[in-house]
């Protein structure tokens, strides 16, 4: 067997758009277009990109909360691309999901006691001491006063709330979280609280994570592995210390060059460096030829229109770092710290 | 935007044709089959096996129901003729049939009502909606003064309170007690102005009073989310003056959810004021559809039905459309 | 009006500026004794967390309290000479969107639905230059929606906001704060809600027009990335007080309250190597309705106790001179803690 707990390969997520009466499809949203991804055990794979590249859909497609449109999702092994509820039982045990908003996934009407014991009980999962020690269990773990169980959502905090979340996904003690933004709608203090819960109960429970955000410096802290999307592909993967000082595909560059940087002393410097990408993403409907980066990349040329590139390990990187491009930023020009020639102001 | 008119056109259609397919099977087919006969209706308890089967066959009640339903569209679309032996009455399209009890023709009996129906509902509806909006507006900006407290108490009397009480009441105090006002009546408009506006008065103000309070409430619940929204935010932090913020920012936004059920009413009471008419004896649509229903009057009846129908469908047709020019997220989806 | 004014203020110097709320759970007391001050052409980065009072000090500035009868606001905002809190509702009126303006955080719940982005703008200018023809203003809207780098803007003047992207949205809000000029332009979270790289593209054009018209712009936002990006001085709000104020770079490398050191602790930074953990503050924010006695930080300061028993008691009042701080930790004391404890796992 392979050391990878998920796989994914040739994963296509379209949602049709209808018209009219009776509803002929008229095109699709092309979400998620053909991505190969591999999480091995143990490791927290990141997924980084900007609104509408799809990383979320993927996320939901490697938990089958989505069947995908097209491609296989494997996990430990078992192709569970397709399989109908029967099949999707033990992998609900196995695959748990973190939720963005702490405020909208949680039933407002169920107490905590039963948001949290719900998996069990659907799953039938024998608890020694009773269910309510089973719950006030994960609370505890979870940082939160197990005294609290019998009270609901809306008496606690955002970041409690959250709390909440992981305790729920953990009930099952799963292999795999999928983690959708699980800290974007927290305020920095309460964020970090968490990123380091994540980690302490990555390690006690050996929990695989897949970890999706638009923050790059939390993707970085808390991810092995991070892979960059954009319109619905994966651009570039990497070990992250390699991702984050040889980024090789423009894209990633761009991102990286984008995000402020907490040090007035640099200001000037980081402003220097920055790669200002011009105009607005374009549609997931009707995405650019060839490579879908190249309407915006200052590197772009005639191959970049008809060939898409396919995403390959780079002759100087490890084989571990893949990168989707026909035209990837060398070392010399990420070290120079320059401005890349002809990038717009 | 053609093709969506065509759409929602061919929609109305068939919601018509299913609601005369219901109302039909409802009024002829079941009477048939629980034994009641149409015909006996029509002629009286007392008519002769002979003269019962000559309605019949002229009425068309021995052909099977589908044959019966496929004429009377034909009588809607292009007029049909009833006849038994030598006797044969043509009936003009859109053709409703003859009134069981009067054997007048259904169509301009119905045609007539309607000035009648229709000046009600005019005239209700231009007071509910001023007095509505304002009174709503004026109470969601001085939330919790006693004008918004003496206003939503009335509306929630406006709204609690039948009419044949509000009526009754209104015809007792400002025609018996106080004279002001003749007794209500219908006079045509161009017939003579002055009546028609003193003959209607006190229905269009009783009736409006019932809605005035159903809009109050919904235009000051919807300000007060609309204050709330950070568009009018915006619009101050701009340096528009309150009049501008509330009277334009606020009030498009207020309003443009009323409109949708501005025409669910106004269709509604298109269709009949039935007891608004009862109580301030007025002849229009609502009052031939009790006559007709207590007398089992069945092609009157099924006549005010379909006429009813297509005033929802139109309105709201109306509605859909004027939507999608007022609310521009809609138009351009 | 006080009539004390010796020498030259500040263009915008905020005295005491008190904020609160009366409401059904209690008087929430949203902004206490609040004082800063901002130049022409001078950033002012005002950090915080949710509840921290930064949103609300804005609004309290424009005077957007005023049409709020439950809200009572109370010292000194002057804004070139001209002191705000008592003015009439009519001058302060006359200065929104005129001499002072805002941009706020989400661009598409801040465009009125129903309105088209031209005529929003429009609207604006002729509020302010009355007699100014339609056609003159829709020149001059036009020209601001070129200006903050909208494509076809004779095209996008008449569409609504919906039909904008997330970037060209914000940009059009600035173009209709900016239309009359503005000296002071107050920004609350202007790209919280957007991407990273549409992000940059703002930020670059809020500091491009500041270069350009010399405004004095107050940049609210819980990132302290942004905030080092743009702030000349920044203030760091808790629980609705201002905790520490002072140059960026003194406030960034030097920070003396014990909350901005667990704030910068608890962000992962992409110029520093990747920490094993992050070292946020613990607990959650204060309720403003019932602020802890004493420093409203002390539930969650790890160095409360360090000082007899002050910190549960007295509340510490912002000093210092131009780098000020309000704790009871002695100058000293947190300049070593700092060094020794903190800053090694920055």
């Amino acid at each position: 067997m392979t050391d990878n707990l998920l796989e994914v390969s040739g994963l296509k997520m379209h949602f049709p758009i209808t018209k009219g009466v009776f509803k002929r499809k008229v095109g699709a949203v092309r979400a998620v277009d053909g991505i190969d991804l591999a999480v091995k055990k143990g490791e927290t794979l990141g997924l980084v990109g900007e609104s509408g590249c799809g990383k979320s859909t993927t996320g939901r497609l490697m938990t089958r909360i989505l069947e995908p449109t097209e491609g296989k999702v494997l996990f430990d092994g078992r192709d569970v691309s397709h399989v109908g509820q029967a099949g999707l039982r033990p992998l609900r045990r196995d695959v748990q999901m973190i939720f963005q908003d702490p405020y909208s996934s949680l039933n407002p009407r169920h107490t905590v006691g039963s948001i949290i014991s719900a998996p069990l009980q659907i799953q039938n999962i024998p608890t020694p001491n009773g269910l309510k020690s089973a719950v006030q269990d994960l609370l505890k773990l979870v940082g939160l006063n197990p005294e609290h169980y019998n009270r609901y959502p809306h008496e606690f905090s955002g970041g409690q709330r959250q709390r909440i979340g992981i305790a729920r996904a953990l009930a099952l003690r799963p292999k795999l979280i999928v983690a959708d933004e699980p800290v974007s709608a927290l305020d920095v203090s309460i964020q970090a609280q968490v990123v380091n819960l994540l980690d302490d109960l990555q390690r006690e429970f050996d929990l695989t994570y897949v970890f999706i955000a638009h923050d790059l410096s939390v993707v970085r802290h808390i991810s092995d592995r991070v892979a960059v999307m954009y319109l619905g592909r994966v651009v570039e993967i990497a070990d992250r210390e390699q991702l984050y000082k040889n980024p090789r595909h423009p894209y990633t560059v761009a991102l990286m060059s984008a995000v402020p940087v907490p040090d007035p002393a640099r200001r000037e410097r980081a402003q220097r460096n920055r790669v200002l990408l011009t105009g607005d993403v374009p549609s997931p409907i009707n995405p650019p030829s060839g490579c879908r980066f190249r309407t915006r990349c200052w590197k772009a040329q005639d191959i970049c229109a008809t060939e898409d590139p396919a995403l390959i390990p780079r002759l100087e990187d490890p084989a571990s770092h893949q990168t989707a491009c026909h035209f990837p930023v060398t070392e010399d020009e990420v070290v120079a710290g320059r401005r890349p020639a002809g990038a717009q102001a | 935007m053609l093709s969506y008119l065509i759409r929602r056109i061919v929609n109305a259609v068939i919601t018509l044709l299913v609601v005369t397919m219901v109302t039909f099977g409802i009024f002829f087919a079941v009477p048939t089959i629980t034994g009641s006969d149409p015909a006996l209706l029509y002629i009286g308890k007392t008519a002769d096996q002979a003269s019962l089967d000559g309605i019949r066959t002229k009425l068309g009640l021995d052909d099977p129901i589908p044959v019966q339903y496929g004429k009377f569209i034909k009588g809607l679309v292009a007029g049909r003729d009833y006849a038994s032996g030598n006797d044969v009455t043509h009936c003009d399209a859109p053709c409703l049939g003859y009134s069981f009890k009067t054997e007048q023709e259904v169509t301009p009996l119905l045609l007539s009502d309607i000035p009648v129906t229709l000046s009600l509902a005019l005239g209700a509806a231009v007071l509910w909606v001023l007095i509505g909006v304002a009174t709503g507006v004026l109470s969601a900006l001085r939330r919790g003064s006693f004008l918004d407290r003496a206003a939503m108490t009335g509306a929630l009397a406006g709204v609690s309170l039948p009419i044949y009480f509000t009526g009754q009441l209104a015809l007792l105090i400002f025609i018996h007690w106080l004279g002001w006002l003749p007794d209500t009546a219908y006079t045509p408009f161009l017939e003579n102005p002055a009546s028609w506006f003193t003959g209607l008065i006190l229905p269009w103000v009783t009736l409006a009073f019932l809605f005035a309070a159903t809009y109050a409430r919904l235009t000051r619940a919807n300000m007060l989310e609309t204050l709330n929204e950070d568009y009018i935010r915006t619009a101050r932090s701009k340096g528009l003056t309150e009049r501008t913020v509330i009277g334009k920012h606020g009030l498009r936004a207020v309003l443009t959810p009323l409109v949708t059920i501005f025409g669910l009413d106004f269709g509604t009471l298109l269709a009949g004021a039935i007891l608004t008419e009862q109580v301030f004896n007025l002849r229009g649509l609502g009052y031939q559809a009790l006559t007709a229903i207590r007398q089992n009057d069945l092609p009157v009846i099924l006549g005010v039905t379909l006429l009813a129908a297509i005033f929802i469908v139109v309105i709201n047709l109306i509605v859909d459309l004027l939507y999608s020019v007022i609310d521009p997220r809609v138009r351009l989806g | 009006m006080s009539s004390t004014t010796t020498g030259t203020r500040p263009f915008l110097e905020v005295k005491d500026l008190t904020v609160r709320f009366e409401t059904d759970d209690g008087i929430v007391q949203a902004v206490s004794n609040s004082s800063f001050a901002v130049e022409r052409g001078k950033t002012l980065g005002i950090v915080g967390e949710s509840g921290s009072g930064k949103s609300v000090t804005s609004l309290a500035v424009l005077g957007l309290h005023r049409t709020r009868s439950n809200a009572k606001v109370a010292g000194e905002i002057w804004l070139d000479d001209q002191e705000l809190v008592t003015a009439t509702d009519e001058d302060v009126r006359k200065l929104r969107g005129g001499k002072m303006a805002m941009i706020f955080q989400d661009p598409l719940s801040a465009m009125h639905p129903y309105y088209t982005v031209g005529a929003q703008i429009v609207e604006g200018y002729r509020v302010h230059h009355k007699g100014v023809s339609k056609k003159e203003a829709r020149t001059r809207t036009i020209d601001m929606l070129a200006r903050v780098g909208i494509p076809q803007p004779e095209k996008r003047f008449n569409e609504y906001g919906h039909q904008f992207s997330g970037g060209m949205r914000q940009r059009a809000m600035i173009a209709m704060a900016l239309v009359n000029d503005p000296q002071l332009l107050i920004a609350d979270e202007p790209t919280t809600a957007l991407d990273v790289t549409v992000q940059a593209q703002i930020l670059d054009l809020i500091r491009d027009l500041q270069d350009e018209f010399g405004s004095a712009v107050i940049m609210i936002t819980h990132d302290l990335g942004v905030v080092a990006e743009l702030a000349d001085d920044v203030l760091v709000m808790y629980g609705g007080k201002i905790i520490e104020r002072g140059p960026a770079a003194d406030v960034f490398h030097e920070p003396q309250h014990p909350y901005t050191w667990g704030l910068l602790g608890s962000m992962p930074r992409l110029d520093r190597d990747v920490r094993d953990r992050l070292t946020p503050v613990k607990g959650t924010p204060p309720s403003l309705i019932n602020l802890p006695d004493g420093c409203a930080f002390h539930p969650r300061c790890p160095y409360a106790g360090r000082n007899g028993n002050r910190s549960f008691t007295e509340v510490p009042e912002l000093r210092g001179g131009v780098h000020a701080v309000a704790c009871h930790l002695p100058a000293e004391e947190k300049r070593r803690i700092f060094h020794e404890e903190v800053a090694p796992n920055l």
